[in-house]
């Protein structure tokens, strides 16, 4: 087999995504039951969706709010008269025995994601289109069962697939492509954007073509990937795999292949089955849909901040280094947080870092979301200010006082302190006592100290943290031991 | 029992204590007990709910609550939903299905007080001429039993022609209503595409199928549409408009003088029977008589009206049909072992020779290979007949042409030649292209005693001009 690096020394990938995202609408696109996920089988299933003699579809005007909200974060032209197509194919899953699809009139046109390479420089992937159709069922074949059962409960929930232009040049850039998407989905709240658990599902397009050639090689579909890793095996797999056939001169047709995780080889179906006619034509049971430009607007005030947003936000206006305000913006929630929270300080860098690390930590730890984490925005903000005020020195407010806040969320935290007795020692007359104490307890080292060895003044400092259990004010500490020493 | 005219008849001698549902339910009953060995109309009697209902009913007219519809009978053609009732569109590939919810059209029926006796015969999924293509066996003609009632709404014609219920409802794709009606003399009404949701209605060709109601009388047929007719939030695209008062506008006693147009090829084509061009002629001269205008005209694509129809309606209907397939409900080959067998086994043995072919060529015109020359050719030709029919109704109020070339035909006819058969929509087809409301209604016998119909077409959503005319000429 040919090593990657060296098929790409001459050949150039194209490639292609085609993303379909399950949308979470409550209930389905052209039926009235609800979109269930991980429900028993065929619990969530009307008359509509199971295809009985005499139904109608209806849709759901949800549907279209979501996939607007997708091309205007995209920047894509929203199409004004939508009507519906029907894609026809037989299949057990498929109940109508075809997929209500938009085809010639696909919601939204043109636009772009925007990805970042490792030079750190940002690449547009340009969007051909986004359109709305319906999911299938799910086949399942149990082992050791004759017969194959169908699960309905996903047939008809909505979908957006988003095609991609061919301008994705390599398997780190189709993943960086799918990263952006599941973050932009999901900052949207339109899709859980879980692959796994098939809520966001991607096929790739794959060719190869000599470097400086100009011309689209044969293009091979790719299905069957459930994961992020497995798009970029395949898309591996696929670029070495053309190399070799035009290495030895043989030619190839343009395909669909189905990638086996096991194996990590794509293998190809019967042509019989690619070669689908899908006879679409226009839907005769919906009317069209009018997207006027006042529903465009209502849209766009209900936009949430989209991640390159918040990324400017937080670079520009709180001074965040590009690597924090990346690991802030990748989820949506996290990054509103930290906003919220910098309403109730200038602390910007330290309260980015209170969330990056001891908020995560906690979260991770029980494997909650942010809005299951008991601290409200302000909380962490006041936390900061209080570390930022001298108040409070940093290690107690670790391993002290945000302990007892994730406790007692309801309590302030500088009330918190003080009722724990945490906030820093500033009474002079009483820090001065201790000090004279601990100079009294260690006369030869006060000897020592006189004699030069100025360094000791660490542990006279850490005696008095210890007599005042680490609240004794750093600064005023460290200037009444000076003084007091030099004075004997 | 007198076989009564309409639903104003059984509410006066309802009211005079001479009849009540009950009784008139038996009526039924019993008439259909007599004839449907022979004419075999209805597939299910609902005798006993019938009873039940209709006491129910005396009771409300006794409280004076009853609906609109009170005293009111009703067959329904086997391909509408009625909530757990059987539902086969005469097919072997519903075997044994049981429709989970009511139509639009019977929930609205049985809402007024209407009493639903039965489940009638037709052609399969309402395909059909004849009602011979039918899993039930064929529908017979009460006015010759050797003669077919026309299709697909055969036996809900003969229903009402036999007297076995005083309205049926039926559906009316290309003539399914009309043509039937004129075949056994009665009156049937396809409206506006829209104007009747199809909610619970299964479809053949969803731009073209339309409910269509088939009765004895322009005023019952004006008060069960009123009924029916309208917004549904099942459909989206039924039409919006607010439904007219048409029973009260059919009662005024002004008699508005019509511009009407009728087709050249109705009266003066030899394919035409000459009984149904000597019909057309009377017909006229009676028009005209009434201070009506009626002018012969030509409309230049007619010969275009059938392909266009045919290419469209079996390309939808070949998408529509692609649901019975085995998987979920109806019929599934039990000699299946795998996937695609089960397909291929299941709708061979399923579907009946006329749904095939239909299904057939509807894949075929949709094809990639094929598409253009078909399927978009006729959307465009489709367009042009629409803008034609538009244009025709500027200037006329109604066009006026034989609902059908022949009467009745002998059981068996066309069986080996379909194209043929095909003709029988000649006249019925433009009123479904153009998605305009038109009415077949009986205008003589022809030298056998075989009826003949002719048909009035209007613009869209003017149904109730097409009662006034009907009432006229009745």
């Amino acid at each position: 087999m040919m090593k990657l690096e060296e098929v790409l020394k001459k050949y150039e990938p194209v490639i292609g995504l085609e993303v379909h995202a399950q949308l979470k609408t409550r209930s389905k696109a052209f039926a009235p039951e609800e979109a269930v996920y991980g429900a028993l089988p065929n619990t969530s299933v009307s008359v509509v969706t199971l295809a009985h003699p005499g139904v109608l579809p209806k849709v759901n005007k949800r549907t279209f709010d979501f996939a607007i909200k997708m091309g205007l974060a995209c920047g894509s032209q929203i199409t004004e008269y939508n009507f519906f197509d029907r894609k026809n194919y037989f299949y057990p899953d498929l109940p109508k025995g075809y997929q209500i699809s938009q085809d010639k009139t696909p919601i939204c046109r043109g636009g772009a994601i925007h990805i970042k390479l490792p030079d750190g420089t940002t690449k547009a992937i340009g969007i051909t289109r986004i359109h709305i159709e319906e999911d299938a069922g799910k086949s399942m074949h149990i082992e050791g069962e004759e017969e194959s059962f169908v699960d309905f409960n996903r047939a008809g929930v909505p979908l957006i697939e988003i095609v991609s232009e061919p301008d994705i040049r390599s398997a780190d850039e189709a993943y960086a492509y799918l990263v952006e998407i599941r973050k932009l989905v999901r900052y949207l709240d339109i899709c859980d954007g879980n692959m796994e658990e098939g809520s966001l599902r991607c096929d790739v397009n794959v060719s190869i073509r000599p470097r400086g050639s100009e011309r689209f090689g044969t293009r091979v579909e790719v299905k069957n990937l459930n994961s992020f890793g497995n798009v970029k095996r395949a898309i591996e797999f696929e670029i070495v795999r053309q190399a070799e056939l035009i290495e030895r001169g043989e030619s190839f047709v343009q395909e669909t292949r189905m990638f086996n995780a096991e194996t990590g080889q794509t293998y190809s179906l019967r042509t019989k089955e690619s070669l689908n006619d899908y006879r679409y034509f226009p839907e005769p049971d919906l009317t069209p849909v009018y997207v006027t430009q006042e529903w465009i607007e209502r849209i766009q005030a209900e936009m949430p901040p989209l991640p390159w947003e918040l990324f400017d936000k937080f670079t520009k206006e709180y001074g965040l280094s590009e690597y924090d305000a990346e690991v802030l913006t990748s989820e949506r929630d996290i990054a509103l947080y930290y906003d919220e929270a910098c309403q109730y300080t200038k602390e910007y860098k330290a309260v980015a870092n209170w969330i990056s690390v001891q908020v995560k930590a906690y979260l991770n730890e029980l494997a909650y979301t942010i809005d299951e984490f008991p601290l409200k925005p302000k909380a962490i903000a006041d936390l900061v200010n209080l570390i930022a005020e001298g108040k409070i020195t940093h290690n107690i407010a670790s391993k002290q006082l945000y302990p007892l806040m994730l406790e007692n969320p309801d309590i302030e935290p500088e009330a918190l302190a003080q009722q724990h007795q945490l906030i820093v020692n500033t009474n002079t007359d009483e820090l001065l006592g201790i000090v004279k104490e601990v100079i009294a307890r260690f006369p030869d080292k006060v000897e020592e100290y006189k004699n030069g060895k100025k360094g000791l003044l660490g542990m006279f400092m850490g005696q008095v943290m210890r007599a005042t259990q680490g609240k004794a004010d750093p600064k005023l500490a460290t200037r009444l031991l000076q003084e007091e020493l030099e004075r004997l | 029992m007198k076989n009564y005219h309409s639903l104003a008849e059984i509410r006066r001698d309802m009211e005079e204590g001479l009849l009540n549902c009950e009784a008139l339910v038996r009526h039924y009953l019993k008439n259909i007990e007599e004839k449907n060995s022979q004419l075999n109309v209805f597939v299910s009697v609902y005798a006993d709910e019938a009873l039940q209902r209709a006491r129910e009913v005396d009771e409300k007219i006794k409280a004076g609550t009853a609906g609109k519809l009170a005293g009111l009978v009703v067959g329904i053609k086997d391909v509408i939903c009625y909530q757990d009732h059987p539902l086969q569109a005469a097919s072997k590939i519903l075997d044994g299905f049981v429709s989970q919810f009511s139509a639009t059209v019977v929930e609205r029926l049985l809402a007024e007080d209407a009493i639903i006796i039965g489940r009638q015969n037709c052609d399969e999924f309402a395909m059909g001429s004849s009602n011979e293509n039918s899993v039930y066996g064929p529908t017979r003609n009460a006015a010759d039993p050797e003669r077919v009632p026309g299709g697909s709404s055969g036996a809900s014609a003969v229903a009402v022609q036999a007297d076995m219920c005083q309205l049926s409802i039926g559906s009316d794709t290309g003539g399914s209503v009309r043509q039937p009606a004129a075949f056994c003399g009665v009156i049937g009404l396809k409206p506006t595409y829209s104007r009747i949701s199809r909610w619970g209605l299964i479809a053949y060709a969803s731009s073209f199928d339309c409910i269509g109601l088939i009765g004895k009388s322009p005023e019952d047929i004006a008060l069960t549409l009123e009924v029916v007719a309208g917004a549904d939030e099942h459909d989206s695209t039924v039409s919006q408009r607010p439904v007219p008062a048409y029973a009260a506008y059919l009662q005024r006693e002004d008699a508005p003088k019509y511009r009407i147009a009728c087709l050249r090829e109705g009266i003066e084509n030899e394919a035409i029977a000459p009984a149904i061009r000597q019909t057309m002629q009377e017909s006229i001269e009676k028009l005209r008589k009434q201070g009506h205008e009626v002018e012969i005209i030509d409309f230049p694509i007619l010969q275009y009206i059938l392909p266009t129809y045919y290419i469209l309606t079996t390309a939808e209907a070949s998408s529509n049909l692609a649901r019975y397939d085995g998987v979920r409900y109806g019929y599934r080959s039990p000699q299946a072992s795998d996937l695609e067998s089960l397909y291929k086994k299941t709708r061979s043995e399923g579907f009946g020779r006329e749904v095939k072919r239909r299904i057939i060529l509807g894949t075929f015109v949709l094809s990639a290979d094929y598409y253009d020359a078909y399927y978009t050719k006729a959307q465009r030709v489709r367009r042009i007949i629409k803008e034609q029919t538009d244009k025709l109704f500027e200037q006329y109020d109604f066009l006026l042409t034989p609902t059908t070339p022949d009467t009745a035909f002998p059981l068996g006819s066309f069986q080996d030649d379909p194209v043929k058969m095909y003709l029988a929509d000649l006249f019925t087809v433009q009123a479904n292209v153009a998605g305009v409301p038109a009415i077949s209604i009986p205008a003589g016998k022809d030298e056998k005693g075989l009826p003949i119909g002719i048909q009035f077409i209007a613009n869209r959503f003017e149904e109730e001009k097409l009662l006034k005319i009907s009432r006229s000429l009745l």
